[in-house]
């Protein structure tokens, strides 16, 4: 598994959103993708996941031009884990995992045998078996999420790209979220997790790549390149380090 | 697990067939059930009569196209209403959604209008239905924004245009002949069918709803939103094309033979979810059970509650206006 980002522009319109972004992902690492609204976070994860196809230099994965993909060959790639949203329709969580497995069928096909023991193990690999029957929108905000990396697994792909998965949840179930994600990673994933949260990219990411206007900030092992100046950089907000460099404090408090 | 899987549709499915049994006793001219079961063996085995003539040409000319037709349209629209509302991610989309009614009522009008015979109306009605479907679709395409977005607002133009259309028809029509007429086909009636208007929509109706059941694990992947359906490897935009051209046509081909019939493609795909859940691998056979089910029932009523026939779109929307309201009331309603 790789992913090589080279030279990578995107525009809406005549409005630049990202410029000349270059970087690459090494295997089993966790990345955190750091930077303000409108930094361009999530049109680099679009362009990556070829929603964006109209981008200038190149995006890699596996040794193929992510424009040149079919929905299909990429999905067997890369996998997305979105944000928890309100499911137009109810689905019970076992059905809301099986979906991952679509790309392995064919057009007509349904999931089957096989593939609903592949979403049992995802579930249980993430140690939430025990919600498979139970109805996906009843669950607490931090279930939602852990179906929806389950969903992500099997689609048995080693790239997982996540979008701010711990936006809307409680500070237990983000806790939760993210040791799962650290756990994922030890195993061989390899992860690119946008937040807007600095300390759980010093917490819990290897490396962080940040930006800044469109551009590349700050790639680099987190201990190396999460500073008091990047984050001046990017967010434009004072914040102090605590001494053993694991907590950041806000400068500015009465 | 497996009993429980299929268990709905298989009980679905029988009290369907004991349905369509017991509608071809009922009518002007009542047959009893122990007849009517002694007529249909004697098409295949050597029973003696003990019927009036007049009693099988009911059974076995008379009554059944018209309960195949509705219980086939009442597949259909539930069919292409859940398909809907599916690639819409919208719970209140309806087979006319996207203009196939309207474009059918402006159809059919016109070909009263014209003194087209009535298979004339009937195909009228077919193509001006899938030309509205058709106009919409283009103008979304040309819109920039989200497609969705495009196709439904599009639609609700065009229907409004034809529907304008439609009713400007009715003003220039000879008020004592053509005017009723009209009237009576926009409110909806499977009264006075015969084979020859089975043999028109079956074809359509198989053309549209086959690859609607051969695609129907893909649809769930489309109320999940088009950016995670394509990062789980389906393209959604072809999906929903497809899909859509299939709901549409076999709206067109309900719509055309039994005028405009409300209410079955929103309601129905509902109770259904309440039965069978939303993935749509259980979701479409139920639906599509149900929904002949209830139309077969509705149009029992339509020609045996009065003395004159109920025009069908009226009673409908009598049972599935109410309905809805109580499935809104209900405290587990999650429309």
């Amino acid at each position: 598994m790789s992913l090589t980002v080279s030279n990578l522009s995107f525009s809406y319109g005549t409005a630049p959103v990202l410029q000349n972004v270059s970087f690459s992902l090494g295997e089993g690492q966790l990345y955190a993708l750091l930077g303000a609204n409108g930094a361009g976070k999530t049109t680099l994860f679009r362009c990556i996941l070829g929603l964006n196809e109209k981008y200038e230099g190149s995006i890699i994965v596996d040794g193929s031009e992510v424009r040149s993909l079919t929905p299909r060959q990429l999905s067997h790639r890369i996998a997305y884990i979105p944000q928890i949203h309100y499911p137009a329709f109810q689905y019970s969580v076992l059905e809301m995992v099986l979906m991952g497995t679509t790309h392995r069928l064919s057009a007509v096909a349904s999931p089957g045998k096989w593939e609903n023991n592949d979403a049992l193990q995802a579930l249980q690999t993430l140690g939430i078996e025990h919600l498979a029957h139970r109805d996906y929108g009843k669950l607490s905000g931090g279930e939602q999420q852990m179906v929806l990396i389950a969903r992500a697994l099997v689609q048995q792909t080693k790239l997982l790209l996540m979008d701010e998965p711990t936006a809307s949840l409680d500070y237990g179930n983000q806790l939760r979220v993210l040791y799962a994600v650290r756990r994922l990673a030890r195993d061989g994933y390899t992860i690119l997790l946008s937040t807007h949260n600095p300390q759980h990219a010093l917490s819990y990411a290897d490396r962080v790549i940040a930006l800044a206007g469109g551009t590349l900030a700050a790639d680099g092992p987190t201990q190396e390149v999460l500073s008091p100046a990047l984050l001046k950089t990017l967010y434009g907000v004072e914040a102090v380090f605590s001494s053993d460099g694991r907590y950041i404090l806000p400068q500015e408090v009465l | 697990m497996k009993r429980s899987e299929h268990g709905i549709p298989i009980l679905l499915f029988l009290t369907l067939a004991a349905l369509m049994l017991f509608s071809l006793c009922l009518g002007r001219y009542t047959v009893p059930l122990r007849e009517v079961v002694r007529i249909l063996l004697s098409r295949f085995f050597p029973v003696s009569q003990t019927w009036e003539d007049g009693m099988s040409a009911a059974v076995l000319n008379i009554r059944p196209p018209r309960i195949l037709l509705a219980a086939l349209v009442g597949a259909c629209l539930s069919l292409a209403g859940a398909s809907y509302q599916g690639v819409f991610r919208n719970a209140m989309a309806a087979p006319d959604f996207l203009g196939a009614s309207s474009g059918a009522a402006f159809g059919a009008a016109l070909a009263i209008l014209l003194g087209f015979s009535s298979a004339g109306i009937t195909v009228c009605a077919f193509c001006f239905s899938l030309l509205t479907v058709a106009l919409v679709f283009f103008v979304a395409r040309r819109a920039p924004g989200k497609r969705a977005a495009n196709l439904i607002l599009a639609g609700i133009m065009v229907s409004s245009l034809f529907s304008s259309g439609t009713s400007y028809i009715k003003l220039i029509a000879d008020p004592s002949s053509k005017l009723p007429e009209i009237t009576y086909w926009l409110m909806g009636s499977f009264s006075g069918k015969q084979w020859h208007d089975v043999r028109f929509a079956l074809p359509f109706m198989l053309l549209g709803s086959v690859p609607l059941l051969l695609f129907r694990w893909r649809m769930n992947l489309l109320t999940m939103g088009d950016d995670e359906a394509r990062s789980m490897g389906v393209d959604a935009n072809k999906l929903r094309l497809l899909v859509v051209v299939c709901a549409t046509l076999v709206t067109a081909a309900s719509v055309s033979v039994s005028g405009i019939v409300g209410w079955v493609g929103l309601v129905i795909p509902h109770m259904a979810r309440r039965l069978s859940g939303s993935d749509y691998r259980k979701l479409l056979p139920t639906t599509l059970l149900l929904g002949a089910i209830f139309l077969l029932g509705v149009d029992n009523l339509c020609r045996n509650l009065l003395a004159v026939e109920i025009p069908i779109g009226i009673l409908t929307s009598f049972i599935g206006a109410p309905f809805f309201l109580a499935l809104m009331l209900k405290k587990e309603a999650s429309l």
